[in-house]
């Protein structure tokens, strides 16, 4: 039994959901909480996963998201920066798991609910280093099963009544698993067995000699029957045989009784880890489910959010292999919820093409721009829905961000190293179906110096197949790009309208070459001299 | 017996093991690679083997077969096996000593010769397997083979093998209730955790994490087991006796030749250890050849091993260089910038004699070089409570001992010396003392800032520490023979960061 919505033919890593909310429910209640043992918060993640999110500004959008959820940021975190996702079955897999959700929002709230309540019973249940005793776990999983079997009834009961609503393969599996395997008749044997295993009348094992003479390989046979019988039965088999060897511990030996209980627990190991293992399962699964179902219930609360205010979204088209790139009405979808003001939509062609050049005025809409394609991007690739009117693109295997870092001034000395040997880093995570999107890059040195570099770094990419786009203010850069005419590139430029006003509109446009710097150092110094020298003496 | 059948010597008697550490090991950081070697196998003493090198090539060239018999992956792994179990034998004879009841006592004892017979059988199995080459193991097996044959041992065998397959095949039956416990035959009562797995089968998981439950083990019986064993023994009570009866007349275990290879075994088998992190992230280790005199002298791809098994375990590599003395070289003079790795390359280079000379595979693809009668080092030393006066009286009454020792088969490695006398002192007593070393004519690594040694004369090389080109401020870690003048050379940017066009594209290649 398990829910299946995030993939076809795996689990989510729910677990690492799980702990990672619990982390950051730590730290939003600001006290410290040590990490759970062998929790990788990193898990999963892109190791330049603190540059996207940085970049692409993705910490409000999660945060819409997920509300007050811990888990539903998490969770919407992994699946959306995990990159790895670049299989084209699995978009479509969610996709159709979504588009079932956004059709019935009430019915999956009502199914998320049930695993919050299913979690809530189980606080406190767990067993920690107690999992170490056998008879602990018999005990505690009894408990566990029972505490459960309310949830498994509501959730079938949910399912039952639901599932004509829904089509998609992913919930249609779902919900034949927990009619089939959740029948009444079945829980109620469940229950009678787990009364049975309490052993209230005693216990029949049997050993070999191990090692050191020690009792080893114990098997638990059936437990004697009850109290009225079993007085009779046994004093019987004992009377057949006379090869039989019995003692008796005192009431006070307390080392005798631990070490009998010791052997005990060992003959009920396997048992207990048979009825462990089913109250495990059972967890997990309202684990998993409510995992799985957090990153849908983020979807729905972003998708009721965007379009209150009116911004359209749509399941984009995900290609499996190529370089098809096309948007209608593309935009960022941070932006839409921080501001009152009019966001602007873009249209872009890119099919076919690998490089995307950007020029144009600061403060044009460039980064906001590459942010738009970015987080399009990502939400594509995670199986959810785009802020766009509609989105096309190929898989890649991963977006890698190369934004100029302004605000650090630790690295004020080494900038362009520190460029440098950020971008040698990315070159090394890439694969040939990467994705850069470089916003000024290399603009910590000179024009010269910094279109040179680019350009190798450019070409090396483009031709390794790798897509980039790149926000440049350089024009030698550009201009060479513009001069070979190539059929692969692609440039645009942030407009600005007849007046010189910025619409923050990328029309495909080539790059211009402007007088910016000698205009500002003609309005400072007022001179005719262009060289660092004359603005000296100057 | 136990001379002729020695892993770490060739014949005759083995000279005097040292308790304790030549001085150059420290200089050298070897002290910290010892510590690692043995770190885990402290019952072993082994620490006098590393500390004593061998000057004789024969003996060095005994080792160097044994080593290259370890290198077998069947040969190693059959000598730690049976390392492993002769340890549990130990172990067990230790128990049987301390038990409380004879018939624990007894037990232990069976289950010690049962292990030791499996051991021996499966060590000389393992030795039989596949050829040997070196002398030390062709004898040891030889031996072997014929201990294994002998009646004493196969009577042995036979009897713990019979002993043991009885009383584990025996099962009892426990009856608890409440405080009453009853001991019988086992009648095939079927096993209910069974019953239990298949009903809640349908909640199995895949992966689900079988519980570790954590038994309080103690090794020896407590009273409620001895109980139980008692009413087992009462059930059966001639497969007890018979037990009893091997201990009563098996004698002690196991041959004290067989101890000894053990111990010497992990000699090889612990600096082999030691390098398989390292050979496993791809550093080069070979045997050196052996050469009569120093008119030649060479490794080819060397390194620091201690750095290096720093570095491994970070993820890191260090980076390799060479090093050629021919006549009438002696002396390689080393200068650089500092942190340009002029030290760590007078380690390595000290390193692989020093480890050549106790038969060792040396960091390195490839190396040829005589058995030294000395490795003499000369490092800056950590402690600066001494005023300058004092330091340079230091460091020329450890220049001087040195003097006194070394002969034309030692290696000297000076690193650094005079650092901290003016300039011009520094100088002419450099020149004095490497004029010294050089007319003794041993091998010699002199670690300096000043360029002029390097052309002292026609017995010295100049090595220098290098820098990218045009990157003062970056390091090689490469050390070359080049005429020391302490310039560098430009680069573009792009190169050192490897963001040029053909370092982009090359990362694509698949």
């Amino acid at each position: 039994m398990t829910p299946r919505l995030l993939y076809p033919d795996r689990d989510f890593d729910w677990r690492w959901a799980l702990q990672a909310a619990t982390v950051r429910a730590g730290l939003r209640a600001g006290h410290h909480t040590a990490p759970p043992p062998g929790f990788d918060p990193s898990a999963g993640l892109p190791p330049n996963v603190d540059d996207l999110v940085q970049d692409l500004g993705l910490l409000p959008l999660l945060e819409a998201m997920a509300g007050e959820d811990d888990l539903v940021f998490e969770v919407s975190r992994r699946l959306l920066l995990e990159g790895t996702s670049a299989d084209p079955a699995v978009v479509a897999h969610r996709q159709a798991v979504l588009a079932d959700c956004l059709d019935n929002p009430d019915a999956v709230l009502e199914l998320y609910g049930v695993s919050l309540e299913a979690a809530d019973k189980l606080k406190g249940r767990y067993l920690g280093v107690l999992a170490r005793y056998p008879d602990w776990v018999l005990r505690e999983s009894v408990g566990t099963l029972a505490a459960l079997l309310g949830s498994l009834r509501r959730l079938k009961s949910a399912a039952d009544r639901h599932a004509p609503r829904f089509h998609s393969e992913g919930w249609r599996r779902l919900f034949a698993a927990l009619h089939r395997d959740l029948e009444d008749s079945y829980l109620g044997e469940m229950q009678h067995h787990l009364d049975a295993l309490r052993l209230p009348h005693g216990h029949l094992w049997s050993a070999r000699l191990g090692p050191a003479n020690k009792p080893t390989d114990l098997l638990l046979h059936p437990p004697p029957e009850g109290p009225r019988s079993w007085l009779e039965r046994w004093k019987a088999w004992f009377r057949r045989g006379q090869d039989a060897y019995t003692f008796e511990l005192s009431p006070r030996d307390e080392a005798g009784v631990k070490a009998l209980e010791a052997l005990r627990d060992r003959a009920l190991a396997s048992a207990a880890t048979a009825v462990g293992q089913a109250a495990d399962h059972v967890r997990d699964f309202f684990s998993c489910l409510r995992a799985e179902l957090a990153f849908y219930v983020g979807g729905l609360r972003l998708h009721t959010q965007l379009r209150r205010r009116g911004f359209p979204t749509c399941l984009p088209s995900v290609h499996p292999a190529g370089y098809n790139l096309s948007a209608r009405g593309l935009y960022d979808p941070v932006l839409a919820l921080a501001t009152d003001r009019t966001v602007v939509p873009n249209d872009l062609e890119a099919n076919g093409k690998r490089l995307v050049l950007i020029t144009g005025p600061n403060s044009g809409g460039k980064t906001t721009f590459l942010r738009s394609v970015g987080i399009a991007w990502l939400m594509a690739q995670a199986g959810l829905f785009v802020p766009a009117q509609s989105f096309a693109v190929s898989v890649c295997d991963g977006v890698l961000t190369h934004f100029k870092r302004e605000e650090d001034p630790r690295l004020e000395s080494g900038k362009f190293v520190e460029e440098l040997r950020r971008m040698r880093t990315l070159v090394d995570l890439a694969t040939a179906r990467s994705v850069f999107l470089c916003n000024e890059s290399f603009s910590a040195t000179h024009e010269r110096e910094g279109s040179e570099i680019a350009c190798q770094v450019l070409d090396a990419l483009t031709e390794a197949g790798v897509r980039v786009f790149f926000v440049t203010h350089f024009f030698e850069l550009a201009d060479r790009f513009r001069a070979r005419r190539s059929g692969s590139v692609l440039f645009l430029r942030a407009e600005r309208d007849a007046q010189g006003r910025r619409t923050y509109r990328m029309v495909e446009a080539e790059p211009l070459p402007t007088s910016h710097a000698e205009d500002v150092y003609q309005r400072v110094f007022g001179t005719g001299a262009v060289s660092g020298v004359g603005a000296r003496s100057g | 017996m136990d001379e002729v059948s020695s892993l770490l010597f060739a014949s005759g008697q083995p000279p005097a093991l040292r308790e304790r550490p030549p001085a150059c090991l420290r200089d050298l950081e070897l002290d910290r690679v010892v510590e690692a070697i043995v770190a885990d196998r402290g019952e072993y003493g082994l620490e006098p083997v590393f500390y004593t090198p061998l000057r004789d090539s024969d003996t060095v060239s005994f080792r160097q077969e044994v080593f290259r018999d370890f290198r077998e992956p069947r040969v190693s792994d059959a000598v730690r096996a049976f390392a492993s179990a002769l340890r549990a034998v130990r172990a067990h004879l230790r128990r049987a000593d301390k038990a409380y009841s004879t018939l624990e006592k007894d037990r232990w004892f069976l289950d010690a010769a049962h292990l030791y017979v499996q051991a021996v059988l499966a060590l000389l199995e393992g030795l039989s397997s596949c050829p040997l080459h070196s002398r030390g193991l062709v004898r040891f097996r030889d031996l072997l083979a014929a201990y294994a044959a002998s009646p004493a041992f196969r009577s042995l065998a036979e009897a713990a093998e019979s002993l043991q397959a009885e009383l584990s095949s025996l099962r009892f039956a426990v009856l608890v209730q409440g405080l009453r416990v009853t001991v019988r035959p086992y009648r095939g009562e079927p096993d209910h955790a069974e019953v239990v797995r298949s009903t809640f089968e349908r909640f199995r998981q895949a992966h689900g994490t079988p519980y570790a439950f954590e038994f309080r083990h103690s090794a020896e019986l407590n009273h409620v087991e001895a109980q139980i064993l008692e009413g087992v023994s009462r059930l059966n009570p001639d497969l007890f006796f018979r037990v009893a009866d091997f201990r009563r007349t098996c004698g002690g275990l196991p041959a004290r030749w067989i101890d000894a290879f053990d111990r010497e075994a992990q000699f090889y088998l612990g600096y082999l250890d030691f390098l398989a992190p390292l050979e496993a992230a791809g550093l080069p280790f070979c045997l050196p050849t052996l050469r009569a005199d120093n008119s030649e002298a060479f490794a080819q791809g060397c390194f620091d091993l201690a750095l290096a098994a720093k570095l491994v375990a970070h993820g890191r590599v260090p980076v390799l260089n060479d090093f050629l003395f021919r006549s009438p070289e002696r002396a390689l003079v080393v200068t650089g910038p500092n942190q340009g790795g002029k030290t760590t390359f007078a380690r390595a280079v000290g390193q692989v004699f020093y480890l050549a000379s106790l038969g060792c595979p040396v960091p390195g693809r490839q190396a040829a070089l005589p058995v030294p009668d000395h490795v003499l080092t000369h490092f800056p030393r950590g402690e600066y409570t001494l005023d300058l006066h004092g330091k340079l009286e230091d460091d020329l009454l450890r220049i001087r001992e040195i003097l006194q020792v070394a002969t034309p088969k030692s290696v000297v490695i000076v690193n650094e010396i005079l650092s901290s006398t003016a300039l011009r002192d520094a100088r002419t007593l450099s020149r004095r003392l490497l004029g010294r070393l050089l007319e003794i004519g041993g091998l010699c690594v002199w670690v300096t800032f000043l360029d002029e040694l390097a052309s002292l004369n026609e017995k010295t090389v100049s090595l220098v520490a290098t820098v990218p080109p045009g990157q003062p401020e970056g390091r090689t870690f490469r050390v070359l023979r080049r005429p020391a003048d302490g310039r560098a050379y430009a680069e573009a940017l792009a190169q050192r960061y490897r963001l040029t066009y053909h370092d982009v594209r090359q990362r694509f290649v698949p």
